[in-house]
């Protein structure tokens, strides 16, 4: 595994830690720093800016039975949540949003690709696989779009991405991002808006495959 | 060299010992500060109280997760009532990061953590002197009211890229003993 090049920037990583992010995106960066030292030591950082502000807030005074009703539950009997670990390739909070499942995949056509982890009308948040040497589907985007990689790699007008790395791209980018040769390039991605492919799949079948 | 402070005492005495006492000590020092944070935010009494009693629980249930060579004691709680307030407000889980593997012979590491308790200090007496204005900003920032957008146009947010430096080389520093 070559080194991460491409990272979250700070802005995203403290909406991330200060719990502002929409869900899809929140999937990415937890990704993200699941795979990245870096991007975690930064994740840390802002948790302890906000441990900061907790200790500096104006504090209110609790009601007297609030902590013997905290004490009274610390013997009661809870269930833990369910800890997911990295699979195969794909990282914790993945696993997580496949209830530990393996990805059900649906064909895209071409051999591309794509299992659905989370959608709703603010955004939508899929993994996708590209055989090698091919084009992601040509698509603009209406908004932000986080595309991390988690096996193989993509190479686009910007740049290459290997795994580990997030690419960023707003409704300013028109990019063609292609798989590069070797295993497929298999990516978690994620948009505030359906995409817009502009070819492969015609508009009129978008609602149908949900892209 | 300085001794550990109260909080993180009181937090490895709850982790390492199911210690009671040590749990009302931090309970005494957290719930009115989380109960503060938490209604800063918009959020009545009755339901605050609610929210707090949550986050100190689950400080007592998670306590084994606790690395004071990671985090402080103050900003580990404030992740746990991040947590609990968006599954509350926004009825949704926020995607965690996979927890790190066990260092534990850099866990007994007093300088690191020596070093994490200075830095959190040199942060909060930061944030004490900055601008009513700025630190009004960084507190909203800081309970989930600024977006994205917001955070990535604010360049009064002077924290953040400062902190980031600081504990990156923590970390290097922590994965270089491994
Ligand atoms: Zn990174
Ligand atoms: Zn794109």
């Amino acid at each position: 595994m070559t080194a991460i090049t491409h990272h979250a920037p700070d802005s995203l990583l403290a909406a991330y830690a200060t719990g502002s992010l929409p869900h899809v995106y929140a999937l990415v960066v937890a990704s993200h720093i699941s795979l990245c030292l870096e991007c975690r030591a930064a994740y840390e950082a802002h948790e302890a800016g906000g441990g900061a502000v907790l200790e500096t807030v104006a504090a209110e005074t609790v009601s007297e039975s609030l902590k013997s009703r905290t004490l009274s539950q610390l013997d009661a009997p809870f269930t833990p949540q369910p800890i997911y670990p990295r699979s195969g390739v794909f990282p914790g909070p993945v696993v997580e949003a496949l209830k530990g499942r393996r990805p059900s995949w649906k064909s895209l056509g071409m051999g591309v690709r794509q299992c659905i982890l989370f959608a709703n009308r603010a955004g939508s948040v899929r993994l996708l696989s590209i055989p090698p040497g091919q084009a992601v589907p040509d698509h603009s985007h209406n908004g932000l779009e986080l595309t991390l990689v988690l096996q193989g790699s993509f190479s686009d007008e910007t740049g290459r991405f290997g795994v580990g790395d997030l690419e960023i791209a707003d409704q300013d980018l028109a990019h063609s991002p292609m798989a590069d040769p070797g295993l497929p390039c298999i990516c978690l991605a994620a948009t505030d808006a359906p995409l817009r492919f502009r070819s492969l799949i015609p508009r009129i079948l978008q609602p149908l495959v949900r892209i | 060299a300085r001794k550990a402070s109260p909080q993180t005492t009181w937090m490895l005495a709850v982790r390492d010992k199911r210690d009671r006492v040590a749990f009302e000590a931090l309970f005494d020092h957290f719930a009115p500060r989380l109960k503060g944070f938490i209604m800063r935010s918009g959020t009545g009494s009755g339901q605050a109280e609610e929210i707090v009693q949550d986050v100190m629980l689950t400080v007592w249930r998670k306590a084994q997760q606790y690395d004071p060579a990671r985090a402080q004691v103050s900003g580990w709680i404030y992740q746990i009532a991040r947590n609990r307030q968006i599954d509350v407000i926004r009825k949704e889980n926020r995607p965690l990061p996979e927890q790190m593997g066990e260092a534990p012979e850099i866990e007994t590491d007093a300088s690191l953590r020596l070093a994490l308790e200075q830095e959190t200090e040199q942060l909060k007496q930061a944030l004490a002197r900055l601008r009513p204005d700025q630190r009004a900003m960084i507190e909203r920032a800081y309970m989930g009211e600024l977006s994205h957008q917001e955070i990535s146009s604010q360049t009064g947010l002077p924290l953040g890229t400062i902190k980031s430096r600081i504990r990156l080389g923590l970390e290097r520093l922590r994965h270089e003993l491994k």
